[in-house]
């Protein structure tokens, strides 16, 4: 039998009013938060440990583990900072949670914090979002005046105060230790690590740093048991995820589902390519930082381990579809803008590296490269990945070196041919018929 | 008053700026203390509060930035320092309304470089200028987390979905003739720059519960479940 999509957070999102406290409460709202603070701290660890659900930020790091990692209590302060960036391009499946259900992230966060021994939690949301900011300090608001924050929540003697703040627009601030800086009104650039926030973290006190989708699947783990989220998914990627389709697909959106399906099943769901005469070319299986994949790859299962095995990363679950009235060419060249623009300048192959790959993208993108650019953008790649101080060098190398492994010829073109008169933009875009006929 | 003698802290052109008034720094003042009291330590508020400035500014003025300074015990220099890293921080004053076209790939493949091309001949303007009637600044913006809603394009950071040339040109001619626009997701109405800085430094402004849950896209998945689960029902019976 084909995989079947599995509404959980997505679940209320359709409720008039989805957003607020009361539409929650009917909806199991802050039930696991009762049942949570009548537990010892350390059985919510342990739970999360045995649920094997991995952090959906993009690193896939397994959650429970990460909390674990916290030293034990000194008495001094320890915190949760939710990450709430969400910028990875393709990525979009926080903001319409927060936006819709952002009740769900708070009670994950009071738990969460519980779990670790937190009493000021933060949560970083990009500025670039206010209708979501306003949701999330209404959140805030209702949980406070409902007693699931503040002092002695719900008779237990647990304390929480959070914090929502906006950051200012910088992709590099979703980059952990450079949300903990910003956090501490610095510029965005990454830490050293180790430490990791684990030990020092904000403030040099003991943090963990998790996803809005982490964060916010904890509420369901603790109402249904451990056993029930790791009886989803496959084995060592368990439970589910929200998937993000966008692109040429005839019904984009968000769908939730368990890790492990395939982008031909969900392709199914989202009603098949936007046109049906035209086939699907490459896609991203978790942003613009994973490796693209092609229609070869239609049957990967999009688990952790299998989209590994298969050269990529399951990332963000942001599957951006092309199909083949598109230049990939082009594409890259956009995708490197974006890492030349975003590069924090704190170390030198990335700042330098992905400022070159823009000079040579634009080029075999205009129809002017010359001769040597594949190589000279391949050997560039190679000095950029594994030597940057943070990931986002490495993002940045990833869709020109697979874009090379797949589509070398289109490359070539660019030598004499611009990408513009290869593949006419007009065909692509949403309102293609209107441009036509216009 | 400041001279031209001073340092810009990264202010362009260097615009001198008269000092604040009494009663507005009183307010700013207070308001800065309010935000920087939501934080254990205080610098920490630098970036709500830069949000502050431009809220009275509409950008990140010479003043705003010496204010900044004084309050966390910084310099002008530091405070600069952060400012000019974070691209939501302006360095000359905004337009009343920012419109940011998304030009990262999957936009600009959908239909956000047509978008961008044809509004920035329309108002004139390249990236990051403004209309002479001060009303819209052009941004070509980056990835917004709404890649379902393709092209998309932002007024003052509220979501306008599925947009087209004809789309984003009627926008812009309805913001600078006062015209109410209302977002595909957000708000009834769109606020000013100063406005929406305002909520971004923290300060609510009581317009959450107006505007949808969700747009169409973000329940596409959840609709196609529920039809399975009425198929389903249906098989076994
Ligand atoms: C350049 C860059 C950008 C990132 N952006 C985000 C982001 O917007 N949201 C996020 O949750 N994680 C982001 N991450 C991953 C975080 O560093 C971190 O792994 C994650 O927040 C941990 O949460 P999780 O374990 O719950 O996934 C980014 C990483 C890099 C290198
Ligand atoms: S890899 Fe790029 S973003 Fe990361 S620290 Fe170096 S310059 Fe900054």
């Amino acid at each position: 039998m084909s995989t079947q999509l599995t509404p959980i957070l997505t679940r209320f999102w359709d409720d008039p009013r989805s957003w607020t406290l009361a539409t929650y409460e009917k909806h199991d709202g802050y039930k696991a938060l009762k049942k949570a603070v009548t537990m010892p701290p350390a059985d919510l660890v342990q739970m999360t440990k045995d649920s094997g659900m991995r952090g959906r930020g993009g690193a896939g790091f397994p959650t429970g583990m990460k909390w674990g990692f916290l030293p034990p209590p000194d008495g001094g302060p320890r915190y949760l900072v939710v990450n709430a960036d969400e910028s990875e391009p393709g990525t979009c499946k926080d903001t319409p949670l927060m936006m819709a259900a952002p009740q769900l992230l708070i009670e994950g966060v009071v738990i969460t914090s519980f779990a670790i021994g937190c009493n000021h939690a933060f949560i970083y949301l990009r500025g670039e979002v206010v209708h979501v900011y306003r949701r999330l300090m209404r959140a805030v608001e209702e949980a406070y005046a409902a007693g699931y924050l503040g002092k002695n929540i719900l008779g237990s003697g647990f304390d929480l105060e959070v914090t929502v703040l906006a950051g200012a627009g910088a992709y590099i601030c979703g980059e952990e230790t450079a949300l903990l800086d910003s956090l501490e009104g610095r510029r965005g650039q990454p830490r050293l690590k180790p430490p990791f926030p684990a030990v020092a973290g904000l403030y040099a006190r003991p943090t963990v740093v998790n996803n809005v989708e982490s964060i916010a699947s904890v509420p369901a783990i603790l109402l249904h048991g451990a056993s029930w989220f790791a009886g989803m998914g496959t084995e060592k990627s368990t439970g589910f995820g929200i998937f993000s389709l966008s692109g040429h697909v005839a019904n984009p959106g968000q769908y939730e589902a368990p890790l492990g399906i395939t982008l031909r099943e969900l392709l199914e769901m989202a009603g098949g390519m936007r046109d049906p005469n035209h086939k699907l070319k490459f896609w991203t299986p978790g942003g613009s930082s994973t490796p693209m994949f092609t229609d070869a790859h239609l049957d990967v299962p999009l688990d952790f381990e299998s989209v590994a095995a298969a050269g990529s990363m399951l990332g963000t679950r942001a599957l951006q579809i092309f199909d083949d009235t598109v230049s990939v060419v082009r594409a890259v060249s956009r995708w490197t803008d974006f890492y030349a623009h975003e590069s924090c300048g704190k170390c030198t192959p990335c700042r330098e590296g992905t400022f070159w790959l823009k000079q040579i993208m634009e080029r075999l993108e205009h129809g002017n490269g010359s001769q040597d650019d594949i190589d000279k953008l391949l050997d560039i790649c190679d000095n950029i990945l594994f030597r940057s101080f943070c990931a986002l060098g490495d993002a940045s190398t990833s869709c020109i070196t697979s874009a090379v492994q797949y589509f070398r010829e289109e490359f070539e073109a660019g030598m004499h041919t611009s990408a513009a008169e290869m593949f006419p933009p007009a065909a692509s875009t949403l309102f293609a018929k209107e441009t036509v006929s216009a | 008053m400041i001279t031209d003698g001073n340092p810009n802290y990264g202010v362009v052109p260097s615009t001198g700026t008269a000092a604040y008034p009494a009663d507005v720094l009183a307010s700013l003042r207070a308001d800065a203390e309010l935000t920087m009291a939501r934080y254990p330590r205080a610098r920490s508020a630098l970036l709500p509060m830069l949000h502050l400035v431009q809220s009275v500014d509409g950008y990140v003025s010479l003043r705003g930035i010496e204010l900044c300074a004084d309050l966390l015990g910084l310099t002008a220099a530091e405070v600069s320092g952060v400012a000019t890293f974070y691209t939501q921080f302006k360095r000359h004053p905004n337009g009343t309304y920012t419109l940011g076209v998304c030009t990262n790939t999957l936009c600009a493949i959908m239909g956000g470089d047509e978008i961008w091309a044809s509004i920035s001949e329309y108002l004139g303007i390249g990236h990051d200028e403004t209309t002479e009637d001060g009303q819209v600044t052009l941004e070509r913006i980056e990835c917004n987390a709404a890649c379902d809603y393709a092209p998309v394009v932002m007024a003052n950071w509220e979501f306008f979905d599925n947009q087209t040339p004809a789309s984003t040109k009627a926008l812009a001619d309805d913001l600078r003739s006062g015209a109410p626009v209302t977002p595909s997701r957000g708000a009834s109405r769109v606020c000013s720059f100063k406005q929406v800085s305002r909520v971004l430094a923290g300060f609510t402004d009581g317009l959450a519960d107006e505007g949808v849950g969700a747009g169409p896209a973000s329940l596409a998945g959840l609709k196609v479940a529920r039809l399975a689960k009425v198929d389903d029902g249906k098989a076994q019976k």
